[in-house]
């Protein structure tokens, strides 16, 4: 895009955050009170909203039914009106399908599936404002709401994007710095034990830069873990001080 | 719609309520739930509403675009309109579930909007047979707590009335060529004027009397309810009859006669409210997060 500066002079990128600054994260637990768990996440100007239904009865045939451990569904869906063009079709297209797999992965990676054999959980996301980032607000969103669902994890999953501008490592790029067309990196991480759960690549990188950027993701996911631990704190007190006067 | 399961005695304890003119959680007849409406709440749209009717949450985002007119409306513009039942609000919605919901949605909606009172269409013309406003108007359905229609029609018009169209100018370049020129400034739009869009009221008949705004325990026990599209000044622009039950003529008038008052009273309120949102604008952050 003629005519926009991705990092100034002085350091500054086109929104005038620097380079290992994320977007401010603002999100709420406990938004639905029909589903077992939801959570709401803004990151910067991405809007997320992820449901939990479960564990429950396998739903749709049980051939699904898996003997061991608990059957995680996902699905991924965009309204209409999140894309700056208007998207037609809000889920089912082949973009939807790979993130609702991928989202599968990294939640069979964490939630503790063997205490739930035979049953599912179903995990829904829809992205109501889309400016980058969606599979990580995805994530991010979707693991408050295991965690309001009173569904057991091994650690918190946070994830976050990170890409190079000119040299330099950026961390949680926006919509316009993912269509510059540089080199773009997803890193979903379980935080206390620093062990990686979804790593994906995109365009070109050099593989001496390989580490710089590799680090600024995960700090950008220790520092998202941060801000969703202080969250899911304040969400407790708060149920516990209600339940306490009631 | 999504399931509830209601036991005899709570079907009973419901239906005998009604009788007496009490609902359970205490409302008469022809009240209304409360409502929270929260307008402009998703920054790249044209215009926004998300409404709150008890456990029912409904999110209507609005693009206008640009495209050519109807062969047969030369000089209209026109609305597009298309419902998302989202997985959030019952796992039953999950890829193709909820579409058949949505069709039959959109498609009431489509029949209520399609006369020449509702929107001005002719504002939404730029260069006649050429070029047009296609407003899109998208429906969310975030949670399913009883009576969609209304909400929906209700966040509807909210939306529609938050909808700033940008202005363009024609001008005629050298070669005779017409070029549509956007405005820069945000604050140069028009509106769209909202005061004869419809509402829609459901009256549900739960045994021999009926009632305004089910819940789902109480849609669950009702066999026949009418869906009234009322104006502002209680003209009805468009009815249906929904259930497996059947109706007398009779019911059907006076469930035609209650949902006009009703209907005229909920316009109202939304006019005052819609004003006041107008006066102190919101800027979009307390969308979910209050």
């Amino acid at each position: 895009m003629a005519g926009i500066e991705l990092l100034s002079d002085q350091g500054f990128r086109a929104d005038g955050r620097r380079p290992h600054e994320l977007r401010k994260i603002r999100c709420r637990m406990g938004v639905f009170q029909q589903a077992d768990g939801s959570a709401f996440i803004e990151q910067g100007n991405t809007k997320v909203l992820a449901t939990v239904y479960g564990p429950h009865e396998i739903t749709g045939g049980r051939s699904k039914a898996l003997h061991d451990k608990v059957f995680i569904n996902c699905q991924y869906s965009m309204a209409t009106f999140s894309t700056g063009e208007r998207k037609r079709r809000p889920k089912g297209d082949r973009r939807s399908q790979e993130m609702s797999v991928n989202l599968k992965k990294t939640f069979e990676a964490a939630i503790l599936t063997h205490l739930y054999p035979r049953s599912q959980i179903d995990i829904y996301v829809q992205v109501l404002q889309s400016d980058g980032g969606n599979y990580c607000a995805c994530v991010n969103a979707a693991t408050l709401a295991v965690i309001d669902a009173g569904i057991p994890m091994r650690d918190y999953i946070c994830a976050c994007t990170s890409s190079m501008l000119e040299d330099t490592p950026v961390v949680d790029i926006s919509y316009l710095e993912e269509t510059a067309g540089g080199p773009e990196m997803v890193l979903a991480l379980l935080p206390k034990s620093q062990q990686i759960v979804l790593f994906q690549q995109n365009s070109r990188l050099h593989a001496d830069n390989l580490e710089k950027v590799i680090d600024m993701c995960i700090r950008g996911c220790k520092d998202v873990h941060a801000v969703l631990d202080q969250v899911v704190k304040e969400h407790v007190s708060e149920e516990t001080n209600l339940m306490k006067a009631s | 719609m999504a399931s509830v399961l209601l036991s005899e005695a709570e079907r009973t304890f419901i239906i005998h309520g009604v009788q007496d003119g009490l609902r359970t959680d205490g409302r008469s007849c022809d009240e209304y739930r409360v409502m929270e409406l929260q307008c402009d709440v998703v920054s790249n749209t044209s215009g926004s509403a998300r409404l709150k009717l008890s456990h029912t949450d409904i999110l209507v985002g609005i693009k206008a675009e640009m495209g050519t007119p109807k062969p047969d409306r030369p000089n209209e513009g026109y609305l597009e309109f298309f419902v998302d039942c989202s997985a959030n609000a019952a796992p039953e919605f999950e890829g193709r579930g909820g579409d058949e919901l949505a069709t039959e949605i959109a498609n009431t909606i489509q029949r209520i909007y399609d006369n020449k009172n509702a929107v001005d269409l002719k504002s939404l013309c730029i260069m006649p047979k050429e070029t047009c406003w296609v407003v899109y108007v998208d429906v969310v359905i975030l949670q399913c707590g009883g009576n969609l229609f209304d909400a929906i029609s209700i966040a509807m018009k909210a939306a529609l009335h938050n909808t700033r169209i940008p202005n363009v100018t024609i001008s005629v370049d050298d070669e005779g060529q017409r070029e549509i020129e956007l405005s820069d400034d945000p604050h140069d739009c028009s509106r769209i004027d909202t005061s004869n869009i419809p509402c829609m009221v459901t009256v549900s008949k739960v045994g021999n009397r009926h009632i305004v705004d089910a819940t789902m325990e109480e849609e669950a026990c009702c066999l026949a309810c009418m869906m009234v599209a009322v104006t502002a000044k209680g003209t009805i622009c468009g009815m249906r009859k929904e259930g497996s039950g059947s109706l007398d003529p009779e019911s059907v008038f006076e469930m035609m006669e209650s949902a006009k008052k009703v209907g005229v009273e909920v316009n109202k309120s939304l006019s005052l409210l819609l004003n006041k949102v107008e006066k102190e604008p919101n800027r979009g952050y307390t969308c979910f997060l209050d």
